[in-house]
């Protein structure tokens, strides 16, 4: 187990037009943290993944694991351990061999081979298959011989490579605890990568967002949903996604749509209004100007909570889209008009331009007396 | 009988015996009205040389063909006795398992290199050696017989082993069939610790069978088939191959039919042997290779 530290990493696919695909990344990962990388396709959390582990030629920067300068190591030197989104397990070995084989690989002894194949299969519940070859197992228990294979010889950090998309929901939700449960108690220096964002939000103690090779914001899952330092990290997390609506600053006055509030500290310009799905609920009859009249286009009712489609009615340019998450009680039909609140405390604010997050540096309030729109 | 309260069957009833094989239909289909045919018309050759080496010279002249009055087994021990066969198919033999023997391993190496390592020019490498696929053998028969004669290499069983050590053919077979396969296992042998070499050996080679099997295959059926090099560079009798050896019952002015048959016929068995045994990874790989 070791810390890791990247440093400066750049990588461009050569050619005729050459792909930068990662561009100054600097992150430092602490000895036995889990960091989640997330992103959309393309964003380069893969090719971190491929450049620490050694599967990609660094163009520039530094990869230090445990104090150890890596970078111009081959893989099978830089003592890691890696589970790919396909599993790659070997089709012609039996699970037994599967798991032995990076211990064969470093010439451990066949009887202390045999113990430390025998433990990792006793943790993971895999006794009874080892004489079974990954064919003969079912997506579950092969994921579960990669992430044994990874652990077997305890490698000083752990990558995992979108690890879980290949198995279904139910699976999916039954590995990620128990991925969760063997870093807990392992406790190894791991880099998870996903597009899942529940998957980051839930096993990373920091999440890492990547966009086109470049990382946009780091920090714990809650930082970093509460508090996106732009527009792209705000819209990429959450299910379903913030509720942007156009707006203009004049005066520390802001005008979206409908609404009318003062923001303190932000400078005149266009902007952008967010506000997550939760931060929208049922008006209770007293409005207290942050309201807003939506129309409901339709309702998801999810069991445990409905996902309310609505439209801002009244003004042509805020005919928009929102959703708020509500209770299951809150079940409105389509065509209805209802009266719902905004949360003052999760509105945010960025600039239309650079799509950066605007500061706002004292308490949201309405301009006016009443801003619901009929 | 079923009770009338048990629930209804949840097995499906097995497949007709009749209608399927192992999945497969056995429906006539309208192709087999002109398949059958072509079949019995491309058996025609077989047919015609089993039953002319079964007969006596005369019987073999006759025309219209017809069935032999009695079997000539005789045919088969004369050209034994009459021929060096025997040191022909051991020729053959030897010749044969030398160059698939080679072309397996050397094919595979320069396959793999070609799909997976990077390196200056492999493109423009990979695309000449493309290129020499395109040129028929007569073309590049005349400079390969100075390059043997220079090696010292005429008439001796080296001159039909060396310049078939590697084939274009075989590294583009193997080249593809690398190329298709993920390179996740590869990769995660390397970070289990393996050399490139241990990967090769250890992960792909056990996945190898069906390509190998194929590139053996085609490369034995072409060398033991080969007529035309070991014409050029083979003079003396005992160092002929087999389908050299069998151009020697056919004189000038008269040919004994039934014995070049009889040869011809026991030339082709293990021919025929290799292909009936491994025909289906043949066609299997064949098919998945998509190499015609």
């Amino acid at each position: 187990m070791a810390p890791i530290v990247l440093e400066g990493l750049r990588k461009v696919y050569p050619g005729k037009q050459p792909v930068v695909a990662l561009e100054g990344l600097d992150l430092t990962i602490d000895d036995g943290e889990l960091v989640a990388f997330v992103g959309p396709s393309g964003c380069g959390k893969s090719t971190v993944l491929r450049c620490v582990a050694g599967l990609e030629k660094l163009s520039a920067g530094r990869v230090i694991i445990g104090g150890r300068e890596v970078q111009e190591l081959p893989p099978g030197r830089r003592d890691l351990a890696m589970v790919f989104q396909s599993y790659a397990l070997y089709p012609h070995l039996s699970v037994y061999n599967n798991l032995a084989f990076p211990l064969k690989e470093r010439s451990v002894p066949r009887s202390e081979r045999d113990l430390e194949v025998r433990r990792i299969a006793e943790m993971l519940e895999l006794t009874p298959l080892l004489r079974r070859r990954p064919g003969q197992l079912s997506g579950g228990q092969r994921q579960r011989v990669a992430m044994g294979r990874a652990l077997v010889r305890e490698p000083m950090a752990f990558l995992l490579d979108e690890p879980l998309s290949n198995l279904d929901a139910k699976l999916r939700t039954q590995m990620r605890a128990e991925i969760a449960e063997i870093h807990r108690r392992l406790a190894i220096t791991s880099i998870y990568v996903t597009h899942d964002q529940v998957e980051a939000m839930t096993l990373g103690q920091r999440i890492v967002v990547m966009r086109d090779g470049r990382l946009q914001q780091q920090g714990s899952p809650a930082e970093v949903y509460e508090n996106p330092v732009n527009l792209f990290v705000a819209g990429f997390l959450g299910t379903p996604s913030m509720n942007l609506l156009t707006g203009r600053v004049s005066q520390g006055e802001l005008t979206a749509g409908p609404l009318r509030l003062i923001v303190p500290g932000a400078p005149d310009g266009d902007m952008i209004l967010g506000v997550r799905p939760e931060g929208l609920i049922p008006a209770t009859g007293h409005d207290d100007g942050l309201c807003l009249e939506v129309v409901v286009s339709h309702v998801e009712a999810l069991g445990n909570e409905n996902l309310v489609h609505v439209r801002v009615s009244g003004s042509d340019e805020a005919a928009k889209a929102l959703v708020l998450r509500s209770p299951p009680r809150f079940s409105p039909r389509s065509g209805e008009h209802v009266l719902v609140q905004v949360d003052p405390s999760q509105l945010l604010l960025f600039d239309l331009r650079t799509e950066e997050r605007v500061p706002i540096t004292g308490p949201v309030i309405a301009s006016g007396d009443r801003h619901t729109v009929a | 009988m079923a009770h009338p309260m048990s629930p209804p069957a949840l097995v499906r009833p097995l497949p007709d015996d009749d209608q399927t094989d192992g999945g497969r239909r056995r429906r006539p289909s309208p192709w087999h009205f002109l398949l059958l045919p072509l079949s019995l018309l491309m058996l025609t050759p077989l047919v015609w040389m089993v039953v002319t080496a079964i007969s006596t010279p005369a019987e073999a002249r006759q025309f219209p063909p017809s069935l032999p009055t009695s079997i000539q087994w005789s045919n088969f021990a004369d050209v034994w006795t009459g021929s060096p066969f025997g040191r022909w198919l051991v020729n053959t033999a030897v010749v044969s398992i030398v160059v698939v023997i080679s072309n397996l391993i050397l094919c595979s190496l320069a396959g793999y290199a070609f799909a997976r390592l990077r390196f200056r020019g492999s493109g423009l490498a990979f695309m000449a050696l493309l290129t020499t696929l395109m040129v028929p053998f007569q073309v590049v028969l005349i400079p390969t017989l100075l390059i043997v004669k220079s090696f010292g290499l005429i008439d001796h069983l080296g001159a039909l082993i060396v310049p078939n050590l590697v084939t274009a053919f075989g590294v583009f077979m193997m080249r593809q069939f690398f190329i298709a396969l993920p390179p996740d296992l590869e990769e995660a042998a390397r970070i289990d610790g393996a050399s490139r070499l241990g990967v090769f050996l250890k992960i792909l080679v056990p996945l190898m069978g069906p390509p190998l099997a194929t590139l053996a295959i085609l490369t034995f059926l072409s060398i033991w088939n080969d007529f035309l090099w070991p014409l050029v560079a083979i003079q003396s009798p005992e160092n002929m191959t087999m389908q050299l050896g069998l151009s020697t019952f056919q004189g000038a002015h008269l040919t004994d039919w039934p014995l070049l048959m009889a040869a011809t016929l026991m030339s082709q068995l293990p021919v025929i042997v290799l292909f009936i045994a491994g025909q289906r990874v043949f066609v299997r790989s064949i098919a998945s290779s998509g190499i015609k």
